[in-house]
């Protein structure tokens, strides 16, 4: 049986595991098994309707305390939960949850794992699990060699598959060990699409010459649904807070669509961008090597470009 | 307050990346070798920085990897860090390496133990999590800054849309990634004195390894930049739309 984690955040189910669903669902029609859901907590979306992403049985351990996320309490759980359904596959979002837990997790079922995979597993000789290495720049074809084993997915890269169906929904029940962490604070900025959950991303490097010119980037973003983003000088320089830095050492994302605008294109900018994908680059200088990863390009000024962009871009929506 | 630092070798972001013996071997060819960059610019200088401000803090670092490992340890040394372990074995399989540094840990009794949040070369962000389930420790991932209280840490740690800050109590494992401390060079008094600091090599604990790489490939090569006029940005539009189904 291959048992998805859901993911929730402030009682709502994340993106990145609707996706999860699809491909654990898609595995265990590969397979020949069932496709079966973990949530930890409640939650206000409708479960059953977790059928249409292929989910078959959805078991809920539904703690109120675990509405907050806990990686040594869930780790706990979710081994529990995986020993209690005879789960042989486990799939996780590699989100920031899934990356915390689905390692630890794996040990303690004495499981092979593979995170970050790209594509469904080939089981014609093995268990073979594609995923990307060297930050974006090769991949690497990774046998899982134990009998349980756990994936976790890169986000965008199976997309949200809908059928018909529902799930049934069934109670299970595990002692929930005593906390390990105690969260003091959180801080979320408001009206703004978390940058690792957008479909789309505009992002500025040093060729906005300041930050008072953010205005043509956050406007683009507006009219596409998207989270705005920035090179690493421009956080570095404080124009932008960090948390918007993608890059090597900053965020790596991986939207359908990422549109760079006054950015060379640095290695270690396209390390943190090269799985989106589609890249559109905006630069004056038809030289910036970032047109050489780039689907689409615009040589020109973006402060011309821009406004142009973002009006035609409405207008096509209306 | 003992800190333990998790570092790894990776090559340069810069290095060219190719494999041998028929896709299944990493061409290390004139690879230039660094400090995964979270190991170094992240986890263990936060701990440089916590043995600043209190001088009886003592700071291990350990690495997994063979003698080709020693250049990037002592280089680790030179940033700051009191003694070194190398555990003597080459692995690709994230549950072999994190089984000899839960084993290290396990005997050090350490109050926490600080990772990067992923290497640059396999990306993983595998062995923090690992060493919690091994250890049964609190494991606080994503984190960009803490504070210690005696013993308790304060840890902001990144969320989607945002951060929140918790507070756990010692011993427990922190990764760590930007924002938790700036990048710094090491100094020639650091250099000297990393020649003479303890560098221990320990042999590896038995364990079976449960991956392993098939082969390796490169991804397809981009068909080259579609170019589109900058006074034409409905015919941009219009690509995204239609042929790239973008939006």
């Amino acid at each position: 049986m291959v048992l998805i984690y859901i993911d929730q955040a402030e009682q709502q189910i994340k993106k990145s595991s609707l996706e999860a669903i699809s491909y654990g669902a898609a595995l265990a029609k590969q397979l020949g098994v069932t496709a079966e859901g973990i949530l930890l907590g409640t939650v206000t979306d409708d479960l059953v309707s977790l059928g249409k992403y292929g989910l078959q049985k959805l078991h809920q351990v539904s703690d109120a305390s675990l509405n907050h996320f806990d990686a040594k309490v869930f780790t706990q759980v979710l081994t529990e939960a995986a020993k209690a359904t005879n789960a042989t596959v486990l799939v996780f979002a590699h989100n920031l949850n899934g990356k915390a837990v689905a390692p630890a997790v794996a040990v303690k079922l004495h499981a092979g794992i593979v995170t970050g995979a790209n594509s469904l597993p080939d089981t014609s000789n093995g268990f073979t699990v594609t995923k990307t290495v060297f930050s974006g720049k090769a991949f690497a074809h990774i046998n899982i060699d134990t009998a349980i084993k756990v994936i976790s997915i890169n986000q965008n890269c199976f997309g949200v598959q809908m059928h018909e169906g529902a799930a049934t929904v069934e109670a299970l029940s595990i002692a929930i060990p005593a906390a390990s962490i105690k969260v003091t604070a959180t801080h979320k900025v408001e009206g703004e699409i978390p940058l690792t959950e957008a479909n789309i991303v505009v992002s500025g490097g040093r060729g906005l010459k300041g930050p008072e010119n953010w205005g043509i980037i956050e406007d683009l973003a507006k009219v596409l649904g998207a989270a705005t983003a920035c090179s690493r000088p421009v956080s570095d320089s404080d124009w932008r807070p960090h948390h918007e830095h993608v890059g090597q050492t900053g965020v790596q994302v991986a939207p359908n669509l990422y549109i760079a605008v006054g950015i060379s294109g640095a290695i270690q900018h396209l390390a943190g961008v090269n799985r989106s994908k589609t890249i559109v680059v905006i630069n004056k200088d038809p030289e910036a090597p970032f047109f050489k990863a780039a689907d689409y390009g615009i040589v020109g000024d973006a402060f011309e470009v821009l406004p142009a962009l973002t009006a035609a871009i409405q207008k096509s929506k209306a | 307050m003992k800190l333990l630092v998790c570092i790894s070798k990776t090559p340069d972001t810069t290095s060219k990346i190719a494999f041998t013996e028929g896709n299944t071997k990493f061409d290390e060819n004139a690879v230039q070798w660094i400090i995964n960059p979270y190991d170094e610019w992240y986890a263990l200088v936060k701990a440089i920085e916590m043995k600043e401000q209190d001088p009886a803090v003592t700071i291990h670092l350990v690495t997994v990897g063979e003698a080709d490992a020693e250049p990037i340890i002592r280089k680790a040394l030179a940033l700051g860090g009191d003694e070194a372990i190398r555990i003597n074995i080459q692995s690709n399989d994230s549950f072999v390496v994190a089984s000899q540094i839960a084993a290290i840990a396990k005997e050090g009794a350490y109050d926490l133990i600080l990772t990067g949040k992923e290497t640059i070369d396999y990306n993983s962000a595998c062995i923090g999590s690992m060493l919690a389930g091994l250890l049964d420790l609190p494991f606080v991932s994503l984190a960009n800054h803490m504070v210690l209280n005696g013993n308790t840490a304060s840890v902001k740690r990144e969320i989607e849309g945002g951060e929140e800050t918790c507070e756990v109590t010692l011993p427990a494992i922190v990764s760590c990634q930007k924002g938790m401390a700036e990048q710094r060079i090491p100094n020639m008094r650091g250099i000297m004195a990393a020649r003479t600091k303890p560098l221990k090599v320990v042999e590896p604990i038995a364990v079976q390894a449960t991956t392993s790489i098939k082969t390796y490939d490169l991804p397809p090569a981009k068909s080259g930049v579609k170019l589109v006029a900058a006074d034409n940005v409905d015919e941009l539009v219009r690509l995204l739309k239609e042929e790239a189904k973008a939006f």
